[in-house]
C-alpha cells in the first residue's frame, strides 16, 4: 500500500489561511489502512480546524467527505454535486489522488494534507515499514526477495558496504540493513551462491528516471 | 603492466608499498594541498585523494590529485558513486586519464547523512562493484557501459576498498571475490585495530586465493588520543577498536597518548607485514599528515623506491 505522513497542523493552517470554505476529502483505500487520510482522520482534521476557527473566531466551513478511491475518476465524480460551493479542496488522499482531484476539477484549488512517503507493509498496528520503490524491473528474484533498491540507504546491488554494522545500516542504529537481510534470507534458502554473482548495472530508465511512467493494456480497455 | 601507475610498477616487483592520503580542504587554497603533500614527499609510494569524505564538501579529488601530480605524486584519485552518474564518472574517468592520473580507487561513498549536506539527493546510479567494472571495460575492452567504443582508453590502475570488520563477517570474503571479478587489482583495507580479525580476514582471503590477483594494503590509522578512539570506536560505522586498546591508551597521562597512539600503530604494522599477502601498507592519519613520515621510518618502511 501507499503510506503518507499527515503534515503538521501547523503547515495546514499555512496552506488554508485564505480560504472560508474547505471541502475536506479522505480516501478510502491507502491511506485509510494506513490511518492517515481516511474518515476517521478526515474527522480528526476537521475538528482540530473547527475548534481553531472558533477560538480564533475567524469563520471556516468544513465539509468531511471521503470517497471511495481518489485515484479513480468514478469517484471523484461524486463530488461534482456540491464541489464548487468550496473555494478549495484539502485532499487527504497520496500525492496521485491529490493531483488526479484537481485535474477533474480544474477551477478547484486542491491541496494536499499529507507527505506521500511510501510504498509499504504493515508491521504491526500504527507501524508501517517501506518495500519497494516501484523501479519498474524488479529483481527480487535475485536477492532472496528483498529488494536493495527499497531497503539499502544507497540502493546498492552489490552490497553490503563496509558501514554494515550488528546488522544494522550506517545511517541508523535502528535500520536493518537491507544486504544484511538479503544474505540472512540466502542463507536460509540455501542460496548463498547467488550472493557470489555480480548484479550488473541498472537499467534505471524504467525507474522515475525514465519520465512519467504510463501502462496500457490494450486487452483491458474498453 | 597495464598502466604508467607507480604502485603497479612496485607492486609487480614484488616489492612492498607503502601509501597514504591527503584530504582536500574545505576552500579553494591549493596551498592546502601543497603544504600537505609537501609532509609525505618520498614517504609514499601513492597518495589517496578522498572525494568529499564522510559527505562533507571539499576540494574536488580530481583538482587535488591534479595539484599532488605536479608536485611529483603518484595521486591514488578516490571516486565515489553518490554524487554522480554514470555520464559524470565516466567523463572523470577521461579526463583524469588525460591528466595523468594513474590510479582510481572505486568506492560506495558513505550516506550523505553524515556530512555537511544531508538534505542533498544521492546519486548510486551503480555501486562500488560497477564501477570497478565500469574502469575495466572502458580500459581493457575499450568500451563505455552504454556499449559505445572509447576512443582513447584510460590506463588506470583500479583499486578498491574493503572493510573486513563490518558484517555480515562470514561474505566479506565474498565480497572481495566479487570485486576481483569485476576487475579490482588492488585493495586498501578499513583502518586494523582488531589484528585477529583481520587475521581471519586474510585466511578467508587467502583460501579463495584472491590475494593472488589483487594486491591487499593493509590500513591503519594512529590514535591522537584515548577521546578519537572512543569517538572512532562509538560513531564511525564499521570501525571494530578492540577494548584492550582503549584502556591502553586511556591509562596514559593525557599528554603521552598520541605518543602511544604511535606506538601501537607501529605494532600493529608490524604484526600486519609478517601476514602472508599483505603487499603493503595504507597510513591514514587523518588530519595528522606530519606523522606519516615518523611512522613510514620508525616501522622501517623506508627509503622509497624511486618514481620512474
Ligand atoms: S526491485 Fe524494483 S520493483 Fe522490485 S521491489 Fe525493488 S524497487 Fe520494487
Ligand atoms: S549499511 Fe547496509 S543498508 Fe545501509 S547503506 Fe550500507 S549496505 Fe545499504
Amino acid at each position: 500500500m501507499i503510506v503518507g505522513n499527515r503534515k503538521s497542523f501547523e503547515e495546514i493552517l499555512e496552506m488554508i489561511k485564505p480560504y472560508r470554505r474547505v471541502l475536506l476529502l479522505g480516501c478510502n483505500e491507502c491511506v485509510t489502512v494506513c490511518a492517515v487520510g481516511g474518515e476517521r482522520e478526515v474527522g480528526v482534521l476537521a475538528s482540530e480546524l473547527r475548534l481553531w476557527s472558533a477560538k480564533e473566531g475567524q469563520e471556516l466551513e468544513i465539509r468531511e467527505h471521503t470517497i471511495e478511491r481518489q485515484c479513480d475518476h468514478e469517484y471523484i465524480d461524486q463530488i461534482r454535486s456540491f464541489v464548487d460551493e468550496y473555494e478549495v479542496i484539502l485532499s487527504m488522499a497520496c500525492g496521485a489522488g491529490v493531483q488526479y482531484v484537481a485535474e477533474q476539477y480544474r477551477t478547484r484549488i486542491v491541496l494536499p494534507a499529507i507527505n506521500t512517503t511510501f510504498l509499504g507493509v504493515t508491521l504491526e498496528q500504527g507501524v508501517w515499514s517501506e518495500r519497494c520503490q516501484g523501479c519498474g524491473t524488479c529483481i527480487l528474484d535475485k536477492t532472496g526477495g528483498i529488494c536493495p533498491i527499497a531497503r539499502c540507504a544507497k540502493s546498492l546491488l552489490n552490497g553490503p558496504c563496509g558501514g554494515a554494522s550488528n546488522g544494522k545500516c550506517e545511517v541508523d542504529k535502528e535500520t536493518d540493513c537491507g544486504w544484511q537481510l538479503i544474505v540472512d534470507r540466502l542463507k536460509e534458502l540455501g542460496q548463498l551462491d547467488q550472493y557470489e554473482e555480480i548484479i550488473p548495472i541498472k537499467d534505471w530508465s524504467t525507474s522515475r528516471d525514465g519520465g512519467p511512467r504510463k501502462r496500457v493494456r490494450e486487452d483491458s480497455r474498453l | 603492466m597495464k598502466t604508467k601507475s607507480n604502485i603497479e610498477r612496485i607492486l609487480e616487483s614484488g616489492e612492498f608499498v607503502v601509501t597514504s592520503e591527503c584530504g582536500p580542504p574545505r576552500g579553494a587554497d591549493p596551498e592546502v594541498i601543497r603544504r600537505k603533500g609537501a609532509l609525505l614527499k618520498e614517504v609514499v609510494d601513492g597518495v589517496n585523494v578522498t572525494d568529499n569524505q564522510t559527505s562533507v564538501v571539499r576540494m574536488s579529488s580530481f583538482a587535488s590529485s591534479i595539484i599532488l601530480k605536479e608536485m611529483g605524486f603518484d595521486p591514488i584519485l578516490q571516486m565515489v558513486c553518490r554524487d554522480r552518474n554514470r555520464i559524470a564518472i565516466q567523463s572523470d574517468i577521461l579526463g583524469a586519464a588525460a591528466l595523468g592520473i594513474n590510479n582510481i580507487l572505486c568506492l560506495s561513498g558513505d550516506h550523505q547523512k553524515f556530512g555537511d549536506h544531508p538534505k542533498a539527493k544521492n546519486v548510486f546510479d551503480m555501486d562500488s562493484i560497477q564501477l570497478i567494472n565500469t574502469v575495466k571495460m572502458m580500459r581493457d575492452n575499450g568500451r563505455f557501459v552504454g556499449g559505445e567504443e572509447v576512443n582513447g582508453r584510460p590506463r588506470l590502475f583500479i583499486g578498491a576498498a574493503a572493510n573486513p570488520f563490518a558484517d555480515p563477517f562470514e561474505i566479506r570474503a565474498a565480497r572481495l571475490a566479487k570485486k576481483v571479478k569485476a576487475g579490482v587489482e588492488f585493495i586498501q583495507t578499513q583502518c586494523i585495530y582488531n589484528v585477529k580479525k583481520f587475521e581471519q580476514w586474510m585466511e578467508m582471503v587467502r583460501v579463495r586465493g584472491l590475494h593472488e590477483k589483487c594486491a591487499i594494503l593493509a590500513g591503519v590509522t594512529p590514535f591522537k588520543s584515548v577521546g578519537m578512539a572512543r569517538y572512532m570506536k562509538n560513531q564511525v560505522p564499521g570501525m571494530d577498536i578492540p577494548d584492550e586498546m582503549i584502556e591502553r591508551l586511556g591509562g596514559m597521562p593525557k599528554e603521552k597518548q598520541s605518543e602511544e597512539g604511535i606506538k601501537i600503530c607501529l605494532e600493529t604494522i608490524q604484526r600486519l607485514r609478517e601476514i602472508p599477502g599483505v603487499r603493503g601498507i595504507h597510513i591514514m592519519a587523518i588530519e595528522w599528515e606530519e606523522k606519516v613520515a615518523e611512522i613510514a621510518k620508525a616501522a622501517g618502511l623506508l627509503p622509497r623506491p624511486q618514481l620512474t
